[in-house]
């Protein structure tokens, strides 16, 4: 059977526990608890980095405490303060000498969790398993570091980069040190700085010039280890005319501890770039009491640096204790283009304060935005969002699409809209509607045969149609189920 | 005398305290079609609600037998998979999901209570176009959203469509003839007249002697305040056509 064709069975199967909560046992290799220039220098030596990036580290660690005690505090979420003295910055998994060369010399409990996840790490079965569904290359990041990346030499005949980031900082510096933190400076923001200070892995992409990158590029982030988060950081840059798809998939072991994942995103697309960036997030969410889950404050941004260039995020977002996340573009390119498709759910007593900043400076700049909330149990759910056209941005267009369902009605659903138009022509279109699951809706599905659940999750499914067809065709039909499992028991 | 495959007794039920059904005596054979006709208000849709399993109308007395089986004590869901269909007087709107995949998940959710297997994307669609052939429906039905931004007429006509496709046993149309226009109640009408095979049972609500000239009742019943008035052949319509209701009104 395929991996993906897999997964979807497996998720099929799921009986509205979280799936991916186990626990992988492995020795790992830890810094020590607490955050602190030493941590800092620890990790950048297990990464046998270059002094550069040492110091690059050291000044964001400074800003950060800078802005110690700055923690965003404006978004409509909940939970007791975090004591970052109290992690770890650092876990991998222990291995012999260098990283592994290849597939085989992976510890095979670890592609035994990837198994178990539905991830295809082996590509002779990629190759075997989806043939007509297109081929994914997958890079799979476990708690601190990179495990393996698949399709390596066959991108590399056209030449694209796809590795490890900790990885292109070795082989292609030149690069990274052009683009690292050009889109997120370091001081961005309090997690920002942080995950520049203590980031362990993540992707790194490169499309070089006119090339379209012939398969889907995929992450598959994974924590395990207890007491730690995870700081990756993901640099894709699509060259003058390129185009790449790229997707990322996150899930964690079921734990009563929150754990922190704060991320951080960079992308830059040259002229007539595009660069299609989706998310399908199911990071354990807590229990129905709010114990447990992970705190997801991460921070993405696309450039869509060129004339004629295009970034797109799509996201769905199920899982987490608290969402945090606004993926954003800079249209500085004239008849650049930026896109937003976001469907999350907040249920049991998840958290969720997502959107998107849209900048246009670019003239003829055009963004989209199609939020999907949905809410139910005792989730609260927000959209904020903010569109902002600068004087030099003559005719600039956006268009906003929120809506919001919820479900029962112990939860919440929230739309803040910021627009900021600083010229007179700009053309900004805002509409939002929240709607409810009718009764009338629910007894016509069951009349038909459908259960309660099976009613919600196709209802669902079509309040987010618009978002769902955005995402890349492999992972739809996933994506599609996973509404339906996050959402079970939302109706009684 | 074999036991008829839907016998109402009895049947008492409430909606927001009120007490709407006073006492419904009704008995449908396997293979026949009754048409129930009466007064706006007269508790027909509550009736059709209270044998599909609506939530919010409470049932205070009396007892439903379908094929064998307590109906009262079934799920919505058990009724439409144990072959219960009705037909909504006022179909409900789905945005975003296509009638193909609402018809499909329907009819395999069916399947699956009834340990069958599922019917795949490719046969469905063969079946459905077959269907919406004999329906003399376009095709780009299948693409549409479940009832959004259908006119009247073409939501009933989506009744149809899936009650074809599903192929109950026992199929209650709540007015399913209203708003159609004259070409429509033809087609309609034999949609209904195709599922006469001698096993299955339709329930035909109405107002208009029109559609039971197309489709001929083997029984008529007048409901008039909660209650089964009269009862008749399909002469008895024809008789209400002329004098209207106002016997059976309360005085
Ligand atoms: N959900 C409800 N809430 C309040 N009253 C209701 C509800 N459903 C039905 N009723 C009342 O019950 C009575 C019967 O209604 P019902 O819809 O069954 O009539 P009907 O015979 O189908 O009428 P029509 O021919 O107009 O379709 C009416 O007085 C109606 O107002
Ligand atoms: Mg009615």
């Amino acid at each position: 059977m395929s991996p993906l064709r897999e997964t979807v069975e497996t998720v099929e199967r799921a009986s509205g526990e979280y799936r991916y909560g186990f626990v992988t046992e492995i020795d790992e290799d830890r810094a020590p608890t607490g955050l602190n220039e030493e941590i800092v220098r620890f990790i950048s030596a297990k990464k046998d980095e270059p002094d550069w990036l040492l110091e690059w580290r050291l000044k964001a660690f400074r800003m950060w405490l800078g802005l110690e005690d700055r923690e965003p505090r404006w978004a409509n979420v909940h939970f007791p303060k975090i004591d970052f003295q109290d992690a770890c910055y650092y876990a991998a998994p222990k291995q012999e000498g260098d990283g592994p060369a290849s597939l085989d010399e992976v510890d095979p409990e670890l592609l035994r969790t990837y198994e178990k996840l539905g991830i295809p790490l082996r590509e002779q079965e990629v190759l075997a398993g989806v043939a007509g569904a297109g081929n994914v290359a997958v890079d799979a990041v476990f708690d601190s570091v990179s495990v393996a990346t698949t399709f390596q030499d066959k991108l590399a005949e056209m030449g694209v980069i796809f590795c490890p980031i900790s990885e292109a900082v070795r082989d292609h510096p030149e690069l990274v040190r052009k683009y690292l933190g050009s889109v997120v400076p370091q001081g961005d923001n309090f997690y920002a700085a942080l995950n520049s200070a203590v980031f362990s892995d993540g992707s790194f992409v490169y499309v070089p010039k006119g090339v379209h990158c012939p398969m889907e590029l995929s992450t598959y982030f994974r924590i395990n280890a207890r007491g730690t988060g995870q700081f990756e950081r993901t640099l894709i840059i699509a060259d003058e005319g390129s185009r790449v798809s790229y997707l990322e998939g996150c899930t964690a072991p079921q734990r009563d501890e929150n754990q922190l994942h704060a991320a951080v995103v960079e992308l830059v697309a040259l002229k007539d770039a595009e660069i299609k960036y989706s998310t399908v997030q199911n990071w354990y969410p807590g229990d129905a009491d709010g114990k447990g889950g992970i705190y997801n404050f991460v921070t993405k941004r696309g450039a869509c640096r060129g004339a004629d260039s295009k970034i797109s995020w799509t996201q769905v977002e199920t899982g987490s204790a608290i969402t945090w996340k606004y993926p954003s573009v800079l249209l500085q390119g004239d008849r650049s283009i930026g896109e937003f498709y976001s469907v999350a759910i907040s249920n049991l007593r998840q958290q969720a304060d997502t959107g998107t900043k849209m900048i246009h400076l670019g003239r003829d700049t055009r963004s989209t935005i199609i939020s999907k909330g949905i809410s139910a149990g005792r989730g609260q759910q927000t959209y904020r969002g903010l569109v902002r056209v600068q004087p030099k941005a003559d005719g600039a267009r956006n268009f906003t699409q929120c809506d919001s369902l919820l479900i029962g009605d112990t939860c919440g659903g929230h739309t803040v809209p910021y627009i900021d138009v600083r010229h007179p022509g700009a053309e900004v279109a805002h509409e939002a509607t929240t709607s409810r699951i009718s009764d009338a809706q629910l007894f016509y599905c069951r009349q038909r045969g459908l259960d309660p659940e099976e009613a919600v999750s196709l209802i669902v499914n079509g309040f987010c149609r618009e978002v769902l067809q955005q995402l890349p065709m492999e992972f739809a039909v996933e994506a599609q189920k996973l509404l339906g499992i996050s959402l079970e028991g939302a109706v009684g | 005398m074999s036991e008829p495959l839907l016998r109402i007794r009895n049947l008492r039920a409430s909606v927001d305290g009120q007490e709407v059904l006073k006492g419904i005596d009704l008995a449908v054979a396997a293979g026949e079609v009754a048409a129930i006709m009466g007064p706006n208000g007269s508790g027909k849709s509550t009736l059709s609600n209270v044998l599909a399993g609506r939530d919010g109308y409470e049932v205070t007395d009396g007892e439903v037998r379908y094929d064998g089986r307590d109906l009262l004590d079934m799920e919505p869901e058990e009724r439409a998979a144990a072959g219960v269909f009705m037909a909504f007087q006022y179909p409900v709107e789905i945005p975003g999901v296509v009638n193909a995949t609402f018809t499909r998940t329907a009819l395999n959710a069916q399947r699956q209570a009834r340990g069958e297997s599922p019917i795949d994307a490719i046969d469905f669609l063969k079946r459905a176009r077959e269907t919406l052939g004999r329906l003399e429906m376009d095709e780009a039905f299948l693409r549409r959203d479940v009832n959004a931004g259908f006119s009247g007429g073409e939501k009933k006509r989506n009744e149809i469509f899936q009650m074809a496709m599903l192929e109950p046993r026992l199929a209650i149309l709540d007015e399913t003839d209203s708003g159609l226009d004259i070409d429509a109640l033809r087609i309609v009408a034999m949609g209904v007249n195709a599922m006469r095979d001698g096993r299955r049972a339709l329930v035909v609500i109405t107002h208009y002697q029109r559609l039971l000239e197309y489709v001929v009742p083997d029984s008529v019943h007048v409901l008039a305040d909660g209650r089964i008035a009269r009862s008749g052949d399909r002469e008895l319509a024809l008789e209400l056509e002329r004098a209207g209701y106002a016997a059976f009104q309360p005085a």
